[in-house]
């Protein structure tokens, strides 16, 4: 049985973190435990063979065009290398707002992701367009520092300008059951992040189970985050569909339970439009359409995107394009 | 910003598939006109009329036996192992590589969704021929001996029309039988196209006839005196009549009947995995599968939670065009089926159960029934007992372990139990008490050719599949 939080969706306006609905669950590391060791189990087996499913939808003609424009404004253009410079980024920040200079139909994506030394240099170029900057933060990606240095750094995104948070969860902790730390963790970072958007990462290749999945989910959730994110893109698997399978199951849960929707954001791997198509139909039809939307779901990528203006393009002049006719990141 | 992602239809091609007008019979390697009356086969989804069938008379299943009996004493029988080998694995071989047209004509002719015959179907047909051709020249290890029977009289249902036959062809022929086999009235297409890669594959004439047609059309090769073997799979009705036609004589049968399988949900299950299972245990192929999972019973403390997530995903299936590569869920395979799983319903409700359908536009022409399920409903009710055949799910609550066995239990048939709990050893002693032929853990509806199936009690006798299915088609050690 689904344990219950002590109050559930009584007070849908003010998110279920801050409104105390959680407070006996969070209460000690056992609670906690119990709670989470209590979410009904993942059969591996089942969850890959329903991911698996899934993709045999076959989206065509209209509702490809629909999905690819849908997958583009969900796009988080990234770049996140040692060797980025001021000017990758400020071309990455233009071609955030007009993916496709030819076409000004094609919407722009949903944000940038970049390191907190680089965020006031897209905010500059993205301006007031509607594109968002996300940093990641909290000593990405491994998450190891201390707890004020990952604050410090979280601080610094914000004051440059950041909109949205990327940070990483200390999977030391979490895989050795230390789960309040993660709590208390997240949910300071949380508070650090002000008015901006938090994003929790997982980096579910190293949680290695399902369960794990689920758990970190319901703790990320209860703990404030607005979005749950997959993977840093550093670390192989990255997102794969069965983990976003579990992770749209857990949002989709937590909001029949609070009445709070969170947003989820598969990152690193995702390459084709095939691929992004996969995961839409998922979306659709584990999570419903109410998450179809940029506030609730991100692509973190950085290839994908031109194979979405090249699909883009193939099915407005039936022809494909050469790579060559689309920038580089 | 609400979004609508409407899924364009995305039909697989008809072009593939090359329906005649009228088709003959399948006797000694040759296509040939019966001599009895013809009858329709027809497009469950449309209700167009796809071919005109020959019903095979006395006469013509007089000459199909014999055909498979000279072939049986002339070639098959005499040819060593590893050379019949070679015909199956050829008979695998093509069926893989004409296995879209295999699959679309599946689906046309079933009403069943073209994913399922081109993921499912087809694929396991294939894997099935391939399993038995590598037993031909092993019987030696099989524990039943190396001598085959003789002739074999197979009568085939319509839910699975080609893989039913590759059940049933494929054993009987590496043991070094011969067959003579029928195919359900309604859906005799495949078998047809399987004549043609008998054909295709050089077998020698007459190892494989096939005769469409039917209940006299059995009803002859079942009482036919050269049949040696009879093997069926469909009604429990016809399974009895069958039975008592054969006693008394010297052949050997097999019956693969009727199921009302209880699937089974812990409390302590992956519920999204179990949700998953209950919908393909009871709405996989319409829910035409003899050991569909077509009681729950699910553990109190988590029904109403189990009951939300079911309809919620119920809510997602999309039921429709059979040839729409979306399709969850076809057409009902024919009118007397619809009728049947109508009155059924209707009982059901008259008998004080709740109903409850997923909402669904159903397609004005052919044979529709949305996906259903009751609940509220008791071991006394008809709905809980009889089996219905189709996408209509029963509901019952218990509350320990042993309710849940004796619940099971408690019909009878016994083809099939699906177990839904994350403790294994729970699922050791539920398999230890179930009288089911299969139990499926934490899945439901799988299958393989290595594993065997078949059912206890009104569920029929003889296993199919694995090592076990060869028994049914050699004589034993000691002969």
């Amino acid at each position: 049985m689904t344990p219950t939080p002590s109050s559930t969706a009584s007070a849908p306006a003010e998110h279920a973190a801050t409104d105390g609905s959680f407070d006996d669950i969070v209460r000690s590391d056992s609670s906690l435990r119990r709670f989470l060791h209590g979410l009904p189990g993942v059969d591996q087996v089942g969850c890959e063979a329903r991911a698996a499913g899934l993709g045999t939808r076959s989206i065509k003609t209209t509702s490809k065009a629909f999905a690819i424009d849908l997958a583009i404004r969900m796009v988080d253009l990234t770049t996140l290398e040692g060797q980025d410079t001021h000017g990758k980024v400020r071309a990455l920040a233009s071609k955030a707002m007009r993916p496709d200079p030819a076409d000004p139909t094609c919407p722009a994506t949903a944000a940038v992701c970049v390191y907190p030394d680089m965020v006031a240099t897209a905010k500059q170029t993205l301006g007031d367009s509607g594109v968002h900057v996300a940093a990641v933060a909290t000593a990405f990606p491994s998450g190891r520092a201390a707890m004020d240095i990952k604050l410090a750094d979280v601080q610094d995104a914000v004051e440059a300008g950041a909109d949205e948070i990327d940070m990483v969860i200390d999977r030391g902790a979490f895989l050795s059951g230390r789960y309040l730390e993660v709590f208390e963790e997240i949910a300071q970072v949380r508070e650090a992040c002000g008015d901006a958007h938090l994003k929790v990462i997982f980096e579910t290749g190293e949680l290695q189970t399902y369960d794990n999945v689920r758990r970190a989910s319901w703790l990320a959730m209860m703990a404030g985050g607005h979005f749950i994110k997959t993977s840093t893109g550093k670390v192989q698997p990255a997102a794969t569909l069965p983990v976003t399978l579990i992770m749209l199951e857990a949002v989709r849960d937590f909001r029949e339970q609070t009445g709070q929707m969170v947003g989820v954001k598969p990152a690193g791997g995702i390459k084709t439009t095939k691929d992004a198509i996969k995961y839409l139909v998922m979306v659709n039809e584990i999570a419903g359409p109410d998450w179809l939307d940029p506030d609730w779901f991100r692509f973190g990528a950085s290839t994908l995107l031109n194979d979405l203006l090249m699909q883009r393009t193939k099915m407005t002049t039936g022809r494909y394009s050469g790579p060559d006719y689309f920038t580089l990141d | 910003m609400s979004t609508v992602f409407e899924y364009a239809p995305a039909p697989e091609s008809r072009a593939i598939v090359d329906i005649k007008p009228s088709y003959g019979l399948f006797i000694d390697g040759e296509f040939v006109d019966g001599t009895g009356k013809a009858f329709k086969t027809v497009n469950p989804a449309t209700e167009e009329v796809l071919a005109e069938v020959a019903e095979a008379s006395d006469a013509d299943v007089d000459a199909a036996v014999k055909a498979a009996r000279r072939a049986y004493t002339r070639v098959w029988s005499r040819m060593s192992g590893s050379e019949r080998a070679k015909y199956l694995y050829r008979i695998a071989r093509i069926i893989q590589e004409r296995g879209r047209e295999l699959a679309v004509l599946e689906s046309i002719d079933n009403g069943k969704p073209i994913k399922e015959s081109r993921d499912v179907d087809i694929p396991v047909v294939a894997a099935h021929f391939f399993y038995y051709a590598g037993w031909a020249d092993k019987l030696k290890y099989s524990g039943y001996g190396e001598t085959p029977l003789g002739v074999a009289g197979q009568v085939i249902p319509w839910n699975f029309p080609l893989l039913m036959l590759a059940w049933k062809i494929a054993p009987a022929l590496a043991c070094g039988n011969t067959v003579v086999l029928k195919p359900a009235e309604t859906t005799p297409l495949t078998a047809l196209l399987f004549a043609e890669i008998c054909q295709q594959a050089d077998l020698p004439p007459g190892v494989v006839n096939i005769v469409t047609g039917a209940g006299d059309t059995g009803r002859a090769i079942v009482s036919h005196p050269d049949v040696d073997k009879v093997a069926f799979t469909g009604s429990t009705d016809v399974g009895k009549a069958i039975a008592r036609a054969v006693a008394g004589s010297n052949k050997k049968v097999t019956l693969e009947l009727g199921g009302k399988a209880a699937n089974i949900v812990f409390d302590d299950a992956p519920l999204d995995q179990a949700v998953e299972g209950i919908v393909n245990g009871i709405f996989f192929n319409q829910g035409h599968v003899c050991c569909a999972g077509s009681r729950l019973l699910v553990q109190e403390s988590v029904a109403d939670e189990v009951m939300e997530r079911l309809k919620r995903r119920m809510a997602t299936l999309r039921v429709g065009d059979p040839l729409d590569k979306n399709t969850d869920v076809g057409a009902i395979n024919s009118a007397e089926q619809l009728a049947k799983i109508r009155e059924l319903s209707d009982i059901g409700e008259a008998e004080g159960a709740e109903r409850w359908s997923a909402p669904c536009e159903l397609p004005s022409n052919g044979y529709w029934f949305a996906p259903t399920v009751f609940t509220g409903v008791s071991q006394a009710h008809r709905i809980a007992r009889e089996e219905i055949f189709g996408p209509v799910l029963s509901v019952l609550t218990f509350r320990t372990p042993s309710e849940a066995v004796e619940k099971a239990n408690n019909t009878p048939f016994g083809l099939s139990a699906g177990v839904w709990t994350d403790k294994g050893s729970r699922i050791l002693s539920m398999a230890n008490r179930l009288r089911a032929g299969v139990v499926w853990a934490n899945t439901f509806n799988k299958f393989d050719p290595t594993s065997p199936f078949g059912g206890y009690k009104e569920s029929g006798y003889g296993r199919e599949g694995g090592r076990h299915g060869l028994e049914a088609y050699l004589k034993g050690e000691d002969s």
